[in-house]
């Protein structure tokens, strides 16, 4: 049997009084990409940290690719990669001397790392920016060549800390996209995330984590299913149709629609021509509608069901009090 | 390869990462080249007239404290660069690849010797151009004040090393240098001799190793008596790296991204 890629055990870590991980445990298959799902400060990067051997742990234990991230942490570093939020590339180099230096100090020969180089800005779509100071891309083109710099030494392991936070909408679709097509080729993949739709794209399992502690674990659509999916809200012109929608929309639900002020909510387990096949029906049945709009589960919801705090919620008090710089 | 030769090639792609960065950043030239031909010309022609450097002319006399504030500073870029790295994150890059854990700070201190080495010619030219000329030394006791010079600068940079990883941004190592480190060099006989300051401050300017660089490089230079200064400085250099090297590596280790 082989060993999962990533397992992790009771992993402990406090900054002073402040317990950033209380005990946490999960494993990622190899090959498999799991995404660590929470707000800020719920101990997501702490965890990436400790598993990248940047940080040592309290208490616990972690491997990764096999190995001790404590006593075999040396060793561990040829066999991981890192990129994420910083996007931890030398403005002051070129792309190409980004990647360049990276390869070199994997101890590449310095000819492999060139042509390594080369390869990965090709295929990140940099080439034409390859030989430009990196202080003159944009926030999505620095995201891909920090991602091209975790892969120059083609690692088992890759860790994702927050690869699209703060990225408009289209850089955020790209390097979905680049996350997808280069990585899933055998690759592990630790993926920490703020956004569900993001751990819903790119991950097969999914980890929840808030305020240091697993609160729950599985495929997106096992959670979703745990908050209720997806629904259908329709806005009625007047309230006295509500039972007549109520009845039309029926067969297209899984369970009885709710009605709440002049909404009526349809739990739908597809949204794929939902909308127009209720519209079909409340015209049909003479129904006047304000409004008619798709539901999907967010983060929010998420955070509600199992915690009963939103996710977006100012930190509670004592993530309040983790230092920033401790909080990295 | 072995371990110290792998150590020996990061800290070669590392230097020569900071010496290509220079290419964007050119303003750091500035701080080698133009800030110390500026203090040159400020003493000796505007406070050169006003101060008694006994038996010698004031730019004979200055020359060689110049040259030591100028070059103990150079290690100051290492600061700058550090503290970015931290904020940029680049050092947890680095931490997280299988590298020399020693090699980020000796590729940085290392390229300091080399821009100090442009530091030096730069000074040279200004001090000859404004009068500047040596006394009585030989071209070994030219070539041991440079050396010197390139050893102190050496020390100096582990020292902006540890300003650097306690910095949270090139801002604060500006100003932790300029605060704590910058006002040490004027209590000393670098600019004036000591012999002129009032008590207390006279008997620190005695004490303080920036005193006994510059006197070590008049002794040599200039010919002055105080032959036991080279040693001493030697020494100073020896404590200085002893103290910070290990303290820098040791923070290296530990410092996180913000």
């Amino acid at each position: 049997m082989t060993e999962d890629a990533i397992v992790v055990e009771g992993l402990e870590k406090s900054y002073g009084a402040v317990h950033a991980l209380r005990g946490v445990d999960f494993a990622a298959r190899t090959g498999s990409v799991l995404g660590l799902l929470g707000p800020n400060g719920a101990g997501k990067t702490t965890a990436v940290r400790i598993l990248a051997t940047l940080l040592e742990a309290d208490g616990g234990s972690a491997r990764v690719a096999g190995l001790d991230v404590k006593r075999d942490a040396a060793k561990l570093r040829a066999r991981i990669g890192l990129a994420g939020q910083y996007a931890a590339v030398d403005e002051n180099l070129t792309g190409f001397e980004n990647l360049e230096m990276v390869g070199q100090l994997y101890h590449m020969r310095r000819k492999d790392a060139r042509e390594r180089a080369t390869d990965l800005l090709e295929r990140f779509d940099l080439t034409d920016a390859a030989n430009r100071a990196a202080k003159t891309y944009s926030g999505g083109m620095r995201r891909r060549l920090d991602l091209a710099a975790a892969l120059v030494y083609r690692p088992p392991v890759l860790f994702l800390d927050e690869p699209t936070t703060g990225l408009d909408p289209r850089s955020r679709l790209q390097l979905w996209e680049t996350i997808e097509g280069r990585v899933a080729a055998g690759t592990t993949v630790l993926l920490t995330t703020q956004y569900l739709d993001e751990a819903d794209r790119l991950a097969d399992r999914i980890v929840v984590i808030d305020q240091g502690g697993v609160i729950a674990e599985g495929t997106a659509d096992e959670l979703k299913a745990q908050i209720g999916g997806e629904r259908l809200d329709v806005v009625l012109e007047d309230m006295s149709d509500a039972e007549t929608a109520v009845s039309v929309l029926a067969d297209m639900c899984l369970e009885r629609p709710s009605i709440e002020n002049h909404t009526v909510s349809v739990p739908v387990s597809t949204h794929k021509g939902m909308i127009a096949e209720a519209v079909r029906r409340l015209d049909g049945a003479g129904v006047e509608i304000d409004d008619i709009r798709l539901h999907r589960p967010t983060l929010d919801d998420v955070f509600i069901a199992l915690t009963g705090h939103a996710a977006a919620d100012e930190p509670s008090s004592t993530e309040l009090q983790i230092p920033e710089e401790m909080r990295a | 390869m072995s371990t110290l030769a792998l150590s020996g090639s990061d800290t070669l792609v590392l230097a020569r990462r900071n010496l290509k960065r220079i290419r964007y950043q050119p303003d750091l030239l500035i701080a080698y080249t133009i800030q110390p031909v500026m203090f040159v010309l400020l003493f000796v022609y505007v406070f050169g007239g006003a101060i008694d450097s006994g038996p010698f002319d004031y730019v004979d006399f200055l020359m060689p404290g110049i040259m030591a504030q100028s070059i103990a500073f150079g290690g100051f870029v290492t600061a700058l660069g550090l503290s970015e790295d931290v904020q940029k994150g680049l050092i947890d890059r680095f931490r997280s690849l299988p590298m020399s854990r020693a090699a980020v700070l000796l590729g940085r201190t290392g390229s300091d010797v080399l821009l100090n080495c442009l530091s030096i010619v730069v000074l040279f030219a200004v001090g000859f151009a404004a009068g500047f000329g040596f006394i009585g030394a030989t071209a070994g006791e030219i070539v041991l004040g440079i050396v010197l010079l390139l050893c102190m600068g050496y020390a100096f940079s582990w020292i902006f090393a540890l300003v650097g990883l306690f910095s949270s941004t090139p801002e604060t190592a500006n100003s932790i240098g300029f605060t704590l480190i910058f006002p040490l060099t004027f209590a000393s006989s670098m600019f004036v001799p000591a012999s002129t300051m009032p008590d207390g401050l006279r008997q620190f300017a005695e004490a303080n190793p920036f005193t006994t660089f510059a006197d070590a490089l008049r002794s040599l230079w200039l010919d002055t008596p105080a032959h036991s200064d080279v040693w001493m400085s030697f020494v100073w250099i020896a404590v200085l790296l002893a103290i910070f090297a290990p303290l820098a590596v040791a923070r290296y280790k530990q410092v996180a991204a913000k």
